[in-house]
């Protein structure tokens, strides 16, 4: 079992505070990704897009929140047996989840390194695979807390502020 | 430089219904690794590629891209063109390679 945590500068108190007392979202929006489904990829990160924009979130914090929780859902469907995202929306920042099926991540501290990738061909023929995805989610976010066991499930996490 | 004037120096075919040419561009990028046009492009780019599947136009979207090109006479299907249509995303087809559509655009621009 292997956990990872990086905190923004700045950010780290508030995020404490939230896992400590894991307040209820203002808006829960649910979704599921199957394995390899490369045409429905990004529909949860885009709907959840959309509604941050609707409620006036800055169009550079909308960006990083959308690359983000784009790179983390190609994720669960190219690297993992798919699995669910979910976007908690609360006044003053958005935390996505997203839970997948397995089989986990071997070493986590690796794959944050920008250009190790695990990628098969399909993967790469799509455009993926640059090893580039947890790296990009790692800069876009303010917090990102990665849960991982070897052979089961994954967790990623990722708060963004929006201020 | 105007897209409508992007267009025709690089011999460009519009894909998707008569869109907004007016708006400004402001440089390209160049990369068919869609992770790194979602780390690297911006926003007023245009992204010339010969990636042309549904995916391309998701990270166009969710990273604020306006228009894409595609070199070397690649033509996406259908499918990914009604896509680029409803998220209101510009689609050109070039028959130049990507080499001399940057190279093209980067003289004109400076």
């Amino acid at each position: 079992m292997a956990e990872y945590w990086f905190y923004r500068e700045g950010y780290e108190e508030q995020a404490r505070e939230h896992f400590k007392t894991l307040p209820d979202p203002a808006i829960k929006l649910e979704f599921s990704i199957g394995e390899r489904d490369f045409v429905n990829a990004g529909n949860a990160s885009s709907q959840i897009k959309m509604a941050l924009k609707r409620l006036g979130v800055d169009s550079a914090i909308l960006r990083r929140i959308a690359i983000a929780a784009y790179e983390a859902e190609i994720n669960e469907t190219a690297h993992a047996r798919g699995g669910d995202i979910t976007g908690n929306i609360y006044p003053e920042y958005v935390l996505i989840r997203f839970y997948d099926k397995g089989p986990g991540i071997d070493d986590i501290e690796q794959s944050m390194i920008p250009g190790f990738s695990t990628a098969d061909d399909q993967v790469r023929e799509m455009g993926f695979g640059a090893g580039l995805g947890l790296p990009n989610i790692k800069k876009n976010v303010d917090v990102l807390h990665i849960d991982s066991v070897t052979g089961g499930r994954t967790l990623v996490e990722i708060i963004v502020y929006f201020s | 430089m105007k897209l409508k004037e992007y267009l025709e120096i690089i011999e460009g075919k519009l894909l998707t219904k008569e869109n907004d040419l007016d708006i400004e561009i402001s440089g390209g990028y160049v990369s068919d690794l869609l992770s790194d046009v979602m780390g690297s492009a911006r926003e007023g780019q245009v992204w010339i590629t010969i990636m042309r599947h549904l995916n391309v136009i998701a990270v166009a979207s969710l990273t604020n891209i306006s228009a894409i090109t595609f070199s070397k006479g690649y033509l996406p299907e259908s499918t990914v063109i009604a896509k680029a249509d409803q998220e209101e995303i510009i689609l050109i087809s070039s028959k130049l390679n990507t080499f001399e559509i940057a190279g093209i655009l980067y003289k004109h621009l400076s």
